[in-house]
């Protein structure tokens, strides 16, 4: 099925490997088919405990009182942890790097701020024990006004939802509440543009939704330390993370993963490992905390909605010449990763295109629901949904072949970027090129010979202001030395060096590939 | 009353690695007695390969058989730190990191096995099966066993490396957004064919086509796999998968898969691909990572392709039946195709 | 209350206590100990818990252990022949039909029920007989062609290489 066009950049690589390249047996497989990977629950513990969260039924509100007697006295019961029981209650995940005001609290003390937020935890020998205690927890609260509405959220009036950040917005270098990109000058290009066309675009908030859902054990180990098996995609982040929320130094616990069921970025927020840890110190038991498939549903961290607002000025001969975007990432009730995911779809705008004229504001904005997280093309998937909608709007406007239009605009090697670095080791037009060959999409001769290696001419290279001071940026290891390229290249690129027909594979080929693939080992360079 | 067919482009770049980076990886190299290598790792194998990609590039850069080399995986007593495994860093971030060990672990085999041959470490290759022997002379040789016995047990050298890979964070500007987001970007090209049923909203991708650049395909099949793995993701994202069906409204969210929707085997659609090569310059024998993009341009090509067979916009997602009837019904009689 | 439990556990007779009202993937997993079996959603709609109870696939989730008294039940455990992997376990490596690996031992068993009664399945047959499992990393296609070929491979052994 995939097939590897080795002759297309083949001046810029070194092909004389022996491991690197090869369709090589995965080291876990074996593991998998015989079900003998193990997964972090696949270990078990003597006198082990379940730990299960009482979740509020409310988006937002304020909570009156907290009655756990009854709970406390049901069968298998061991241990109630409240917000008092723990030791560092209020986080925010990037305080790790140093990235946003700690906002979300482990177990909710007088306000809860969305449906589903864990406002104390049941520890028993049992999870039907622990959820049968829950049931007899008897709580009451004062629901207070929501808001889930992205732009609703921003407004003077609205709820407020996040007490660290009392406007609905996260705070960017101190002053702004959103990440700008300012490149030339849009106003003045859509003023001369030949048409200019926006449009909205909105995504829903999905799961992750892997087979194995979120979940650690926690087990007092030896020496005082705690052994964590845990479902994380990054081992050190959530050890650190706990280790903050348990006030522990880092090497009392020992984390032990790598072999995980599926993440997407769903695994990354450290929602058990803290409280499984806080429970195993307060029973002196090894604890499982373990979501269940509705919890990871419904209260687990969900890819967050984006709404964005593009509207270009393009001018009837193709040239895209100015792009503005207006993005707000909904957070949720608390920060999580997606400060960082606002700034990572700033870079990513204006897409793969050079575009001289470029603003952008992204916002990270909080409502009422469940706190977002990364997932698979956290940043960036929302956006290329956007841009890429919005290039087909574009090319149908003025008239254009949708594939011609995005090579004409595609950025090439050398070209200046909206956020003032210059464009290097490109490859959207070959994309293009081999994909509508595959395709049978008719391409003009003109879009054939394009490559991404011939800058155009004109000044594409100059960016339209000074560019201002950046750090310097220290000199980075280069891990691959290529040879050098003894072949000039060639001022003008020749079209696509013809491909020679490889022979038919042998008759009886069982993998169904029409042409001669190299995954499968049958082509020789 | 029909079904129309059409086609959708979308062509995105993605970036490799955390966002301004910043986002460190450390592996550790070593040989046991006998000539067989450990990587020590803290990094996470989510399925999408880590624990055998940077297998392959340890054996590559020690010169030795992949079979020959383990990765150990993960334990944080034991693996040094890794940031983790997301926004497509594995392959580039852990890779190159395990190059660095590998290539210290390596230059000390080689002395080792100089000193027993009594040559200079310059005039010796690895033949990548398992032996070393002077360059041009392959009969004056010495298996990587006997080298790792030798140096252990009577040169008193320890055949490892440790490796750390950084892309120094970079400052963002407050006014303009300057910054340094990655050091390479991969590319994609997806070509959607859909059929739209305009009686009941139903959109069936038929095919995809699709041609990615990834820098270097460490391994065409788990290449393979993550692409077409990650299509299928994609196009569940762009026509079924939501957790709030009237969002922003938050009722009705689903709670079981019943409830949940994704495509199931038999709604998939063959997927023709293609991978180039354009090796990032700092990228482990030039590799990118296609872990994340390979969902991204799926949605917007079926949205465009809905678009090309009945003229219709859905901005929203998921594409669902509903919203494809109720643009249709929107649309002024007299369009055509 | 704790009651026991017996049964063929992939060939062996196998006595446990359980809990009344428990159900049978709880059972293999923590009483029994058979960890190969997968838990992903105890709802019974995602398939990761299939198992075979006298050779039919069944969510063990949402079985009474209590029902399976008595009966024959087949795990990814008992799957490789001996030393030798089941043809299914062979072709799912060659097709790389697994990168997490979690749903795995359940489409196993889901394919094994298949390729039991029928050596000669369709593609559609196929499909049918995973449409309940999920998998949310493979994309379908390498496990459809993995269980195509392992039928090829077990039909082309003699029946008395194949596990009755």
């Amino acid at each position: 099925m995939l097939e590897l066009r080795k002759d297309i950049f083949a001046d810029e690589r070194d092909d004389n490997l022996k491991e690197v390249g090869r369709p090589t047996q995965r080291q876990d497989m074996l593991g998998h088919v015989t079900g003998t990977s193990a997964y972090y629950d696949d270990h078990r513990f003597a006198n082990l405990l379940h730990l299960k969260v009482l979740r509020s039924p409310h988006a937002h509100a304020r909570i009156r009182s907290i009655d756990v007697e009854a709970a406390a006295r049901a069968p298998g019961v061991k241990r109630i942890i409240r917000a008092a029981d723990v030791p560092v209650n209020l986080n925010t995940l990037l305080s790790l790097i140093q990235f946003g005001k700690d906002d979300e609290p482990s177990l909710a003390s007088d306000v809860v701020r969305y449906q589903g937020e864990p406002i104390l935890a049941i520890v028993a020998t049992s999870e039907r024990a622990a959820r049968e205690a829950l049931a007899l927890v008897r709580i009451s609260y004062d629901p207070l006004p929501a808001v889930f509405d992205v732009e609703q959220a921003l407004k003077p009036d609205a709820v407020s939802v996040n007490p660290a950040y009392p406007k609905n917005t996260f705070e960017y270098h101190g002053k702004y509440d959103h990440q700008k990109l300012r490149f030339g000058d849009v106003e003045a290009a859509f003023a001369q543009a030949d048409m200019v066309l926006e449009d909205r675009y909105q995504m829903s908030p999905i799961e992750h939704a892997p087979t194995e859902t979120n979940g650690s054990i926690a087990v007092p180990d030896t020496n005082g330390r705690f052994t964590v098996h845990t479902s994380t995609q990054a081992l050190f982040f959530s050890l650190d993370t706990a280790a903050k929320i348990n006030a522990m130094p880092s090497n009392q616990l020992h984390f032990i993963g790598g072999t995980v069921g599926g993440g997407f970025g769903g695994k990354v927020d450290t929602l058990t490992e803290p409280l499984a840890i806080l429970a195993a110190r307060l029973t002196g038991a090894p604890v499982r905390y373990r979501m269940s498939r509705h919890e990871e549903m419904q209260f687990g961290s969900p890819r967050g909605a984006e709404r964005i607002y593009i509207k270009d000025g393009v001018m009837r001969d193709g040239r895209i010449i100015a792009r503005k975007a207006t993005a707000y990432f909904d957070s949720g009730a608390y920060t999580r990763l997606s400060s960082y995911a606002v700034v990572k779809c700033v870079a990513h705008i204006p897409g793969p295109y050079t575009i001289p004229n470029v603003h952008a504001d992204v916002f990270c904005v909080f409502t009422n629901r469940t706190p977002a997280t990364a997932m698979r093309g956290f940043g960036v998937t929302a956006l290329d949904f956007a841009l890429e909608c919005q290039m087909d709007k574009d090319a149908v406007a003025i008239g254009m072949d949708p594939l011609e239009f995005r090579m004409l605009n595609a950025y090439r090697d050398g070209d200046m970027k909206a956020h003032r670095r210059e464009a290097k080791n490109c490859a959207l037009i070959e994309c293009a090129q081999v994909a509508a060959e595959k395709a049978n999409w008719p391409l003009r001769e003109e879009f054939r010979r394009m490559s991404s290696r011939t800058a155009r001419p004109g000044a594409r290279a100059a960016p339209p202001q000074p560019v201002s001071p950046q750090s310097a940026r220290a000199p980075q290891r280069i891990s691959y030395e290529r040879p050098a390229v003894s072949a000039p290249r060639p001022a003008d690129t020749p079209a696509p060096p013809a491909r020679t027909e490889p022979p038919a594979p042998p008759p009886g080929a069982t993998h169904g590939a029409r042409r001669f693939s190299s995954v499968f080992g049958t082509r020789r360079r | 009353m029909a079904k129309h067919r059409g086609r959708g482009v979308a062509t995105i770049n993605y970036p490799i690695g955390m966002n301004l980076g910043g986002d460190p990886s450390q592996a550790l190299v070593h040989s046991n007695p006998t000539g067989k290598f450990t990587v020590s790792l803290s990094s996470i194998d989510l399925g999408q390969g880590m624990k055998s990609v940077t297998r392959q590039i340890c054996a590559e850069t020690l010169g030795v058989p992949v079979e020959d080399v383990y990765v150990d995986t993960a334990d944080s007593d034991t693996g040094p730190h890794c940031m983790g495994s997301f926004a497509s860093r594995g392959t580039h971030r852990v890779g190159n990191a395990v190059m660095v060990a590998a290539r210290e672990a390596r230059a000390v085999m080689m002395e080792a096995a100089a000193e027993e041959l009594e040559v200079d470490p310059g005039d010796l290759e690895t033949d990548g099966r398992g032996a070393i022997h002077v360059k041009g002379a392959p009969h004056r040789s010495i298996s990587v066993r006997d080298v790792a016995i030798a140096a252990q047990f009577r040169q008193g050298k320890t055949i490892s490396g440790r490796g750390i890979f950084l892309v120094p964070l970079s400052d963002v500007d407050p006014e303009t957004g300057e910054m340094s987001p990655a050091t390479c970007y991969a590319h994609a090209c997806l070509i959607a064919e859909v059929e739209v049923d305009d009686e009941t909203g139903d959109v069936t991708v038929l095919k995809m086509t699709s041609t990615y650049e990834l820098g270097r395909a460490i391994n065409p099949k788990l290449v393979e796999q993550q692409l077409v793995g990650g299509s299928w993701m994609g196009m569940s994202h762009a026509l079924f998968e939501t957790a709030e069906p009237y969002y922003p409204d938050t009722r009705e969210g689903p709670r079981d898969f019943n409830e949940y929707l994704m495509p199931g085997p038999g709604d998939i659609c063959p997927h023709d691909i293609v991978v180039l090569e354009r090796p990032a310059p700092d990228g482990p024998f030039g590799a990118k990572g296609p872990g994340e993009m390979c969902a991204n341009p799926v949605l917007p090509a079926i949205a465009n392709a809905v678009f090309n067979a009945v003229g219709v916009r859905v901005n929203e997602l998921p594409i669902t039946p509903e919203k494809v009837l109720r643009a249709l019904k929107a649309r002024p009689a007299s369009v055509g195709r | 209350m704790k009651a026991p439990i017996q049964f063929r556990l992939n060939g062996e007779e196998t006595a446990t206590f359980a809990d009344a009202g428990a159900n049978l993937l709880d059972v293999l997993r923590e009483a029994v100990g058979d960890l190969s079996v997968k838990g992903g959603c105890w709802q019974g709609t995602c398939g990761t818990c299939t198992v075979l109870v006298d050779g039919a696939p069944r969510l063990s989730c949402i079985t009474l252990a209590e029902s399976c008294a008595g009966k024959s039940i087949e795990t990814v455990a008992g799957l490789r022949r001996g030393a030798d992997l089941h043809p299914l376990q062979t072709s799912f490596m060659e097709h790389f039909a697994a990168q997490c690996g979690y749903c795995t031992p359940g489409m196993l068993m889901a394919a094994k029920a298949l390729l039991d009664r029928n050596l000669n399945p369709t593609r559609a047959e196929v499909v049918d007989a995973i449409c309940g499992n999920i998998c949310r990393c493979t994309g379908y296609e390498p496990i459809i062609a993995a269980i195509l070929e392992a039928a090829r491979l077990e039909a082309s052994l003699g029946a008395n290489q194949r596990r009755a």
